[in-house]
């Protein structure tokens, strides 16, 4: 049976991953298993454990870009249930536009596009239309402290944390139930760091779910409704 | 259901003793860009010719949903009816500009050319679609009467893509279209066919080696080797946690893709 309970935004159970390295006689490394927790509407669940451990990989597996060995990812679309361990490439393409919003550590630059039609681009696919993708870019922007020199500009020349800051203004320009975020604030400074904070407990407050990893102890404090112990779910040695 | 704009079926092709292509699947809809992958020789250009009908097939059957609506396989169309297809809702983009244009008409009889196949008789509208569609891919409007002979490499892949889009086609066929080519050409090229994708909803059968490119245009990818898809499945997902062998080999030959 596929359910979650009321308020659930994802459930995953029982989730293993183990890397196959054909190019290495096939040497089998085990990375997870037993994987097993819940984020509900409204609340930012935040991935701990020492470097290794495998907070990143339960993070691509839930946004289908590893591929789940055991177990089920289960996420809300709408009256629906969808499990993202078995879902084809069409229905995580889908579930991407439109559910799981991801901020990842670094901004994959596209060549020539501007900062902002970056930004714009994102809030356009998950249904804005243009004029409101634009203002909603250009907010998230400002707010995030990008100087508005650098809007019209591709981030290819900016700085780490200008790049970043593109990125989470990215990843926050849709109107995604459910946000992964990895490691965003790692590159920000005191100031943009907080107005990342600021953004997450907006967001909460109008239901949406996190799931997330943070460098900094002070960061995590301050947004994690729960923390979730990966290295219990470990297969590696601590590093 | 509708019906997928574009169904392979068991696709299979022999030439003498070497198996080209065995039993390949795949659909394609409306929006959607499917990358072909593998080295020379694995088949993934036999696999191209075959969609798009440059090759017969030994066995399998390609099935594609026309303009009507209706979905027919390939191999029943009449030859005008293939050709029609072939000069208005397909494109083919090529490695070698030299193939899909006619090297010695100028820039706007090249993009004019499939208007007036269509039966536009009216030059003033085929001219300014012919410059619009110069801007559309950054080619200068004081270029519209220089033969391509006369462009860069990069210009040369742009007008072979104005050419292909002024007919707005569903299906886009590319055979390594940013193949020998600079890499910032290259980029300035890959963001172009970004944005066309995307503005006209184009579904999109690319054969590349450059992983880059693949991850860069494409949402799907089927990694080929000997003739076989050894794996499949959505570009990113295939590219950071291969499992075959042989895509994990290829993903680690190349630096950061």
């Amino acid at each position: 049976m596929n359910a979650l309970h009321a308020n659930e935004l994802l459930r995953v159970e029982g989730l293993s991953k183990t890397f196959t390295l054909h190019l290495h006689g096939g040497a089998r490394l085990p990375v997870l298993h037993g994987v097993s927790f819940t984020v509900a509407a409204g609340e930012c669940v935040v991935l701990a454990g020492p470097s290794g451990v495998g907070k990143s990989s339960i993070l691509k597996m839930a946004l289908g870009n590893y591929l789940v060995g055991e177990g089920r990812i289960l996420v809300a679309d709408g009256e629906r249930v969808i499990d993202l361990a078995r879902a084809d490439a069409r229905e995580i393409l889908d579930a991407r536009r439109r559910i799981i919003g991801y901020v990842s550590q670094f901004l994959r630059v596209i060549p020539r596009i501007g900062a902002i039609d970056i930004v714009a681009a994102a809030a356009q696919e998950s249904g804005l239309d243009r004029a409101a993708a634009r203002e909603r870019a250009a907010s998230l922007l400002a707010r995030l402290g990008l100087p508005e020199r650098l809007w019209s500009l591709p981030p290819a020349t900016f700085s780490g944390g200008e790049q970043q800051r593109v990125n989470i203004a990215r990843g926050f320009a849709g109107r995604h139930r459910l946000l992964i975020l990895d490691e965003p604030t790692a590159s920000l400074d005191a100031a943009n760091r907080q107005a990342v904070i600021d953004l997450i407990a907006e967001r909460k407050a109008r239901g949406t779910g996190f799931l997330a990893t943070f460098h900094d102890e002070d960061v995590r404090l301050r947004v994690a409704d729960r923390v979730v112990d990966v290295s219990r779910f470990s297969d590696r040695e601590a590093a | 259901m509708t019906a997928p704009l574009l169904s392979a079926q068991g696709l299979c092709k022999r030439f003498g003793a070497i198996a080209a292509c065995r039993d390949v699947s795949f659909e394609l809809n409306e929006g959607e860009a499917l990358t072909i992958v593998g080295e020379s020789g694995s088949g993934k250009t036999t696999l191209l010719n075959l969609i798009g009908g440059a090759l017969a097939a030994d066995a399998g059957e390609v099935v594609y949903r026309l303009r009507d609506g209706t979905a027919r396989a390939l191999s029943s169309l009449t030859e005008a009816e293939r050709r029609a297809l072939m000069r208005t809702d397909w494109g083919f983009v090529h490695q070698d500009a030299a193939r899909g244009l006619r090297m010695g008409v100028s820039a706007g009889g090249n993009i004019g050319e499939r208007l007036m196949a269509l039966g536009d008789r009216h030059y003033g509208r085929i001219r300014e679609n012919a410059l619009e569609w110069l801007a559309r891919v950054e080619i200068a409007a004081t270029r519209v009467d220089d033969p391509p002979t006369t462009y860069s490499g990069g210009m040369r892949q742009r007008l072979q893509i104005a050419r292909n889009l002024v007919t707005r086609p569903r299906l886009v066929f590319m055979d390594e279209p940013t193949g020998g080519l600079d890499v910032s050409v290259q980029a300035r090229l890959l963001d172009l066919m970004r944005g066309l994708i995307a503005d006209m909803g184009l579904a999109v059968v690319l054969v590349t080696h450059d992983l880059a490119v693949a991850r860069l245009l494409s949402h799907r990818m089927l990694v080929m080797k000997g003739g076989e898809v050894v794996e499949s499945g959505l570009t990113d997902r295939v590219l950071d946690d291969p499992q075959a062998p042989y895509t994990q080999l290829l993903v680690s030959s190349v630096l950061a893709a």
